[in-house]
């Protein structure tokens, strides 16, 4: 993503009006986040729902290979993979070479892949088809999200959900009430000012105005966070989990690498934090250009990153509670533009992965001979994908949340 | 009235330097209001930045490009977007008539609209001008309800009677003129049928009228029923009663508090001198619920840049690239850059602006301020002084004092909890 970085997509988005956040989020620290936990009751709190979020768009046709598809071949020769080096999931379809760990949790049945989802009628602004993702209002732009809405429906409190970005996504504001934003970005401080300064800088006074207050708050967050992503860090170092690469320039300032947002999740559920859904990211998959290598170094990150998670995660009774569900605002053109990339498209694939997931094939993929306008078709509403989260996950009526949405709930994560 | 000149001065412009302070000291609270809101003197400091000539915008003989064309013509537009950035910021900074280009800061985020969207540096500094030169409220919203980069934004081109959007009716009643819980989805709908059938044209600069995709039949609308189209809309919303208060609100909430409610006296008193602005926010600072709410605003990102600059001496114009660059993603990670409100609703306020990211971004543009200011000698005293801080508390008070350099010194107060809240 060049030019629209991920941070102006945050930034972008429709919070507005009379939303929740007119009234101000709610910036918290990872600390005071961990302070809420008790490891006593970690796991019997309900189910836990990670949102991945993957910025820019993307390229589903070469993440998920229809390989035995001839018009696959054909229509993308600059970019199509040799059935050889596709790893096979079924007959029809395979998953990038550089997705080997979602291989092995495909193997273990722990992964769901929901084939050819979108909405009708696709936007293809990034902005917008983020919007109506997050929003879950295909038709009408709205400022609330639909965890947002969820929050303000369980009358919950903000750490209930939790954003390890810079700015609170729209997923996460609702009318009333609105998730927490942890910041999670490595320390920096400009020559000549150390943390002892800033550490300072940020004791409280007695009797100063409530905002002024909360500046110097912020300062102390600021250390409290520095010092537990860098703890986080150094413990996934001694696990030999580390060594993932920075996250290419999305222009994001003070995001961090995807490894890092879930070794933070981890750490939060195994504290047995009360926060139901955490909403984290990775951008970058705007490839207009050269895409193979670029892409391929991203899904090389995802992997990784969802694989030692949802390993750590079935090592204890809360992970097991977890349920991880990634997505992108869209796919790509089916057919390569002149730069060796793709043009933004529509349907894509969602993955669902965890303990509870009943891996395999759900939805349906999309055929590439019945295209609109050089677009795949979406056979499956994404609404109906979040309102099963909702449903399975979050125990919520996903009517309730989503209008528009539909009948029954999908299967991938069995209720019980 | 209250007798805080300074806070006078911090709300209404981007923040005072040390010798507007003095000067307005002795003037008095009442002088120096209707100096900053009737300045009889002319703006010398603005004519130092003079508004960027764009030229036509790069898509506008266009109609079909080529992927390089393309390519080509959204460069330029990105060094445009920035070109205006700058332009407003250093102006900002360097305008005598502080409380008018503030004000104008301020309607831009009421209209708030993104170039993220617009793509057209043209039709944004289009806006901008619109804004600035109208004559008052009335003006302004008959303006903007054809103004090409917000009719853009809200989807405007896409509504016809064929196929109605309302995007755009239903903002002008809930974000810019009325405010949620005015008006029913009904009236939603039938606004965006009055405003159906208008174009946007790049070349021109220009919205224009097509009347075959114009709605002409009756409508509804708050109980007036014919067929109205987007001036008797537009009037229409004006002569609610909701409309002068709804606006008294919104500047309330940017020039006062945040957190607390306006008091229905003050409101009513703002509402009475409607559609002014200028004697809306005379009525404003003349209250005495204005002065009560000292120490409760805090700074929006764009305030306390253009403010330090202002305090420091520097100015935007002649930076070098690579620190204007610095600058300007310094702004845009704390949340807020001209010309890119995060969405139609405008910038956050308040308690928002204070997250422990925006905590180390402000150091470190601090720290980019500080080394460009170039101080050689400095105690906590003087730099209280400077930045027009009424004093420090103990806490800042001993970090100041235990610094040497005057650099860091600078970061440190700019920093400071004292120096984020006026």
């Amino acid at each position: 993503m060049d030019a629209l970085t991920r941070r102006r997509f945050l930034l972008a988005s429709g919070v507005a009006g009379a939303g929740a956040l007119m009234a101000g989020t709610t910036a918290i620290g990872i600390a005071e986040l961990l302070r809420k936990g008790d490891r006593a009751v970690a796991g019997s709190q309900g189910q836990v729902l990670v949102l991945v979020t993957l910025y820019g768009g993307n390229d589903g046709l070469n993440t998920v290979i229809p390989y035995a598809d001839p018009a696959y071949h054909s229509l993308r020769p600059e970019l199509a993979y040799p059935q050889e080096k596709v790893l096979h999931l079924d007959d029809a379809l395979g998953l990038n070479p550089k997705l080997p760990g979602l291989k092995r949790l495909w193997d273990e049945k722990r992964l769901a892949i929901v084939s050819g989802v979108g909405y009708p009628r696709p936007d293809l602004s990034h902005f917008r088809s983020m919007d109506i993702w997050q929003t879950a209002s295909p038709l009408t732009p709205i400022h609330t999200g639909w965890v947002g809405r969820w929050l303000d429906g369980t009358r919950a409190s903000p750490e209930m959900a939790v954003s390890f970005e810079p700015v609170l996504p729209v997923l996460l504001a609702g009318e009333t009430r609105a998730g927490a934003c942890v910041s999670i970005g490595g320390l920096t401080l400009p020559e000549g000012i150390d943390a002892k300064m800033v550490a300072e800088l940020g004791r409280p006074q007695p009797g100063e105005p409530a905002m002024q207050a909360q500046a110097a708050t912020s300062y102390t967050d600021l250390l409290q966070v520095e010092r537990l992503v860098r703890e986080v860090e150094h413990a996934d170092d001694a696990d030999d989990k580390g060594g993932e690469p920075a996250v290419p320039a999305t222009g994001t300032g003070g995001a961090s690498a995807l490894s890092t947002q879930l070794s933070l999740v981890a750490r939060c559920v195994e504290a047995g934090v009360p926060t139901r859904v955490y909403s984290v990211s990775l951008g970058g998959f705007d490839t207009h250009a050269a895409e193979i290598a670029g892409h391929e170094m991203l899904l090389g990150q995802l992997d990784a990153a969802l694989t030692s998670f949802v390993d750590r995660m079935g090592q204890t009774e809360a992970g097991r509670q977890v349920t991880v569900l990634v997505y992108s605002e869209f796919g790509r053109r089916v057919v390569a533009n002149a730069s060796q990339g793709t043009d933004h498209g529509t349907a894509g694939p969602v993955f669902v992965l965890g303990h509870r997931v009943a891996g395999g094939f759900y939805g349906e993929q999309p055929s590439l001979a019945d295209l609109d306008n050089g677009d795949l078709k979406s056979n499956v509403d994404f609404r109906q994908v979040f309102g099963t989260v909702l449903d399975s996950v979050l125990q919520a009526d996903p009517a309730k949340y989503i209008d528009g949405y539909q009948g029954e709930p999908m299967r991938f994560v069995p209720v019980g | 009235m209250t007798d805080d000149v300074a806070l006078l001065l911090a709300r209404a412009g981007f923040g005072p330097t040390a010798a507007e302070l003095a000067v307005a000291r002795k003037t008095g609270y009442a002088g120096t209001l209707s100096a900053l809101l009737d300045p009889s003197l002319p703006d010398i400091g603005a004519t130092s930045a003079p508004e960027p000539r764009l030229g036509m915008d790069p898509f506008a003989d266009l109609p079909t490009p080529t992927n390089q064309q393309r390519i080509e013509a959204n460069g330029i537009r990105d060094r445009q977007i920035e070109e205006i950035t700058r332009w407003w910021l250093d102006r900002m900074t360097v305008t005598d008539h502080q409380a008018l280009e503030k004000l104008v800061f301020f309607w831009h985020g009421h209209w708030a609209t993104s170039v993220d969207k617009v793509r057209s540096p043209q039709l944004m500094l289009l806006q901008h001008r619109t804004m600035r030169g109208a004559r008052d409220f009335v003006d302004m919203c008959h303006k903007m309800a054809v103004d090409p980069a917000l009719v853009y934004w809200l989807d405007g081109q896409l509504n016809t009677k064929a196929s109605p959007n309302e995007n755009l009716g239903r903002e002008l009643m809930e974000l810019f003129m009325l405010g949620i819980g005015n008006y029913t989805e009904k009236d939603v709908k039938e606004a965006g049928r009055a405003l159906t059938g208008w174009r946007v044209s790049l070349g021109s600069e220009a919205c224009f009228f097509q009347p075959e995709q114009h709605d002409s039949g009756s409508k509804t609308i708050l109980g007036v029923t014919g067929a109205l189209d987007t001036a008797r809309l537009v009037d229409l919303l004006l002569r609610r009663k909701e409309c002068p208060r709804f606006v008294a609100a919104r500047m309330w909430r940017r020039y006062a508090s945040s957190s607390q409610p306006i008091p229905e006296p003050t409101r009513e008193a703002m509402a009475e001198v409607f559609p002014a602005p200028r004697a809306m926010l005379r009525v404003l600072f003349e209250d005495e619920a204005f002065g009560a709410t000292a120490g409760s605003l805090v700074k929006q990102p764009v305030e306390w840049l253009v403010g330090g600059m202002r305090q420091l001496g520097l100015r935007l114009g002649g930076l070098p690239a690579e620190t204007l660059t610095t600058i300007l993603k310094g702004l845009r990670d704390l949340g807020q850059l001209p010309f890119v409100p995060p969405s139609v609703g405008g910038w956050t306020a308040g308690g928002s602006w204070l997250t422990s990211a925006a905590a180390q971004v402000r150091l470190a543009l601090a720290g980019t301020l500080a080394t460009l200011a170039a101080v050689e000698k400095l105690t906590p005293d003087e730099v209280a002084y400077i930045l027009c801080v009424e004093g420090w508390t103990d806490r800042t008070y001993a970090v100041l004092r235990g610094v040497k350099d005057p650099r860091h010194l600078l970061i440190l107060a700019m920093a400071s909890p004292e120096y984020l809240v006026t």
